[in-house]
């Protein structure tokens, strides 16, 4: 840690692992529900759970991007955070909104937006929060060092933070409600989230494998380039049976096919990044996830993505598990494997201690990706019967899902595995096992002896 | 390649590239508004029933359950479609009374079956919900679902 204000992205990193925690504890019970469908149903409804399950998932993203920005930015930059107070205030209010939006869901107060079901005064806090954390970035870079990293970071996070706008934005008319939905939703993780997770990882093989940064930033621009000019136009993909125009049929599979090239070129980055490097960085786990999750990213989100968008399957296939299947992968590679990246490679200097505990990070990385693989298949071939017996056969939706019942069994294994590994992974962060610590020797006393 | 694409050609391309698809998007977006407006939603008003039943249809996150023109959680059936198939797409009274029926006989309680909560619901709320589900399903959606099962 060179520089005292990085501090700041500790606290924003442990607020981000605990609501993961939850995230994850919340999606089992979710998946357990899938299995013996009358648990907890007069208490803790599904619509409930699942709402606690994504909404911490967002929330615990963006912590992550928050805290990997009050990370790298003073290194980038060359110069301490602007105010380290307003960095602490908007973890606060992020904190007291999440506490605030779940407690709300538990008694039965919510939105009926997916995703947006914050209560209004949580959307302001976020709204607040946002604006905030603007400021504090673009006065720590404008005085200081600006490197494409910071260039393409900031402007993923100012963009992500005014599409935020369209959170409040709700017409009457459906269709326009779904339209502008999407400027949020899609716009978030198909493009803005993109610039910031190419900039994060371009930050950490920087530093992981030591390559000229002239080489480093010339790739990311041309990643970035390649995720916005398909990711605009993709938006059409969610465009096709909501009451829009035909024409997005033909914009949304080919501008959305192409939102592979940037998944892969980011994989194909990272690997000649590592190939090339010369340097023998000392986290090995940081750099496993690296590699994993721009692995990940390309199957779950360039490939699953791929598999049902052109708009003759997803004709078919639109609203099925196989939707669940791509989105539980994309998320999982894109962003997940991120975020536990940067922590990886973050927390041991933001601790003041030598990268403790790899192997068991490391396993925690191939039980979590394990784990998500297998619920990805699973899900998939549980999406694919669906598609045939409900979408060309006609069979009732009840019907078919009672037919699914051993794949959501495979399922609530597969999750218990994930949430086994992010236990796994949290523990590894946080509690330093004593036969890890490797004192200095004593000193001799009687020199020449 | 490695002369011709320099750091800042690179860089030029991306925030060039990226105002031109920005510009084409929201050429897009503003005639998609006017075609939602004009031509797929308005084979039927835009009522104040219609904009109560969405109120509820949100209050109560029906889409963290069921999907709708097949987005939302697929964990309970299609409703984009569900007045089609319960044969009331072209009767409210039809629309309410059936729907009525059904929110009140939930939860269903049968063992090993996914539970739908049961709501406190008054009569305008269910009209609102019915002929908000009529509307949402008199949209043309580019004959999405592939048939009434949803």
């Amino acid at each position: 840690m060179k520089y005292q204000s990085q501090k700041v992205a500790y606290w924003y990193f442990l607020a981000a692992m605990a609501l993961f925690g939850i995230q994850v504890l919340g999606g089992l019970l979710a998946g357990w529900v899938y299995v013996a469908p009358n648990f907890l149903s007069d208490l803790l409804p599904f619509n409930v759970i699942r709402m606690i399950h994504t909404n911490a998932l967002i929330v615990w993203l963006l912590l992550g991007f928050f805290g990997a920005a009050y990370f790298l930015l003073p290194e980038e930059a060359e110069r301490e955070i602007w105010s380290p107070k307003l960095a602490y205030l908007q973890l606060i209010i992020l904190l007291v909104g999440t506490l605030g939006a779940v407690g709300s869901y538990l008694v039965g107060i919510h939105g009926g937006r997916e995703f947006l079901e914050q209560p209004l005064w949580v959307k302001f806090g976020i709204l607040v929060a946002a604006l905030i954390f603007l400021l504090n970035v673009s006065m720590t870079v404008l005085a200081g060092r600006k490197t494409a990293i910071t260039n393409v970071l900031l402007m993923g996070l100012w963009l992500l933070s005014l599409l935020w706008v369209f959170a409040f934005i709700n017409p009457d008319n459906l269709s326009l409600d779904k339209m502008y939905w999407w400027f949020v939703v899609h716009l978030w993780v198909e493009a803005t989230w993109e610039l910031v997770m190419a900039a994060i990882l371009a930050f950490l093989l920087l530093k992981l494998t030591g390559v000229d940064r002239e080489v480093v930033e010339k790739w990311l621009y041309v990643i970035v380039a390649t995720a916005l000019f398909s990711g605009i136009l993709g938006t059409g993909h969610h465009f096709y049976w909501i009451g829009l125009p035909g024409y997005w049929q033909w914009i949304g599979s080919i501008f959305s096919t192409l939102e592979v090239i940037p998944f892969f070129l980011m994989m194909s980055f990272a690997f000649v990044m590592v190939w090339k490097g010369r340097k023998n960085h000392p986290n090995k786990a940081a750099l496993l996830w690296s590699l994993g999750c721009s692995t990940v990213a390309f199957f779950g989100a360039g490939v699953w993505g791929f598999l049902h968008t052109l708009h003759g399957v997803n004709f078919y296939s639109h609203g099925t598990q196989i939707t669940a299947a791509h989105g539980h992968l994309a998320f999982f590679g894109a962003y997940v494997a991120l975020n536990l990246a940067v922590f990886t490679y973050a927390m041991p200097m933001l601790q003041n201690r030598a990268p403790y505990n790899q192997v068991l990070n490391m396993a925690s990385f191939w039980l979590m990706t394990g784990g998500m693989a297998f619920m990805t298949f699973v899900l998939t071939f549980a999406g694919t019967i669906q598609t045939h017996m409900q979408r060309v056969i006609g069979d009732y939706y009840m019907e078919v899902q009672d037919s699914l019942s051993v794949f959501y069994l495979m399922r609530f294994g597969a999750g218990a595995a994930v949430v086994i590994g992010a236990l796994l992974f949290i523990y590894s962060m946080l509690v330093i096992r004593k036969d890890e610590v490797i004192a200095a020797g004593p000193v001799n006393q009687v020199p020449g002896e | 390649m490695a002369e011709i694409l320099t750091k800042s050609r690179a860089r030029n391309i991306f925030y060039g590239g990226s105002i031109f698809f920005v510009a084409i998007f929201v050429a897009l977006t503003v005639q998609s508004h006017r075609y939602v407006v004009q031509t797929s939603t308005s084979g039927m008003e835009l009522s104040e029933a219609v904009i109560h039943g969405k109120h509820v249809w949100e209050k109560h996150s029906c889409i963290n359950c069921h999907s709708l023109h097949g987005e939302g959680a697929y964990f309970a059936p299609e409703v984009g479609n569900v007045m089609t198939r319960w044969g009331t797409q072209d009767s409210p009274e039809d629309a309410f009374e059936t729907l009525k029926a059904w929110m009140e006989a939930q939860p269903s309680g049968i063992e090993g079956r996914r539970q739908m909560p049961s709501y406190d619901l008054t009569d305008e709320d269910l009209r609102g919900l019915a002929e908000f589900l009529r509307w949402a399903d008199q949209t043309d959606t580019q004959g999405w679902p592939p048939n009434d099962a949803g």
